[in-house]
């Protein structure tokens, strides 16, 4: 019981720091491409490990208890674990094309291989 | 009010000061990417969040919004991200 606690408060600390090292990324970085690289990384392996602190939590104690609603809890975060780490790449890779298409371009870059690419 | 509710609440309480931190973003933003980024990210909190809430109150259902949430924001990124492009390609 006492390692459970533990482990869980763990998982939940490295979530919620990662979470809000994010945030603060967002506020702090100097354009998009580093605002998104800093909030998206950052909350999607924040948010993993939240989910997995959760289904340890509610595992344990569907194994203890005995009781459906913990399995059903789990089995539902297990699914929404899927969806966000299917669905959060693929949706910062589109804002990120999205905004090199609409003009936007890296504050400090030294080297912009797309705009190369278009050249050529 | 037991001891898991502690350990589920006080993470939601930092949480919703993240969220709180990127509607700042949202707001000041200077350009419209930097807007989609802060949406994007409030999103992916907002779903922490609801699994946390889920845990803490021990009910399914707010999983089950988390997840519909998650796939509805994907949309809405994606449908944002088709139309900045778009409307880059009408102005030239």
């Amino acid at each position: 019981m006492t390692i459970l606690i533990v482990i869980v408060v763990i998982f939940l600390v490295i979530g919620v720091a990662f979470n809000t090292l994010g945030s603060i990324g967002l506020i702090r970085f100097p354009d998009v491409y580093t605002r998104l690289h800093a909030a998206t990384k950052c909350t999607t392996f924040g948010t993993i490990f939240i989910s997995l602190a959760v289904i340890i939590f509610g595992f344990y104690f569907w194994r203890v208890s005995g009781e459906a609603k913990y399995l059903v809890l789990v089995l539902h975060t297990i699914i929404a674990l899927a969806c966000l780490i299917i669905t959060n790449p693929t949706g910062a890779h589109a804002i990120a094309r999205a905004a090199y298409r609409s003009g936007v371009k890296p504050k400090h870059a030294v080297v912009d291989d797309l705009k190369e690419a278009e050249i050529e | 009010m037991n001891g898991a509710f502690l350990i589920f609440m006080l993470p939601a309480v930092f949480i919703l000061i993240s969220i709180l931190i990127a509607v700042f973003r949202f707001i000041s933003g200077p350009t419209i990417p930097d807007r989609a980024v802060a949406l994007d990210t409030v999103n992916t909190l907002v779903v922490a969040g609801m699994i946390l809430l889920g845990a803490a109150f021990e009910e399914s259902i707010y999983i089950d919004v988390a997840i519909i949430y998650a796939l509805l924001s994907y949309v809405t990124t994606l449908y944002i991200a088709k139309h900045l492009t778009e409307d880059k390609e009408v102005d030239e």
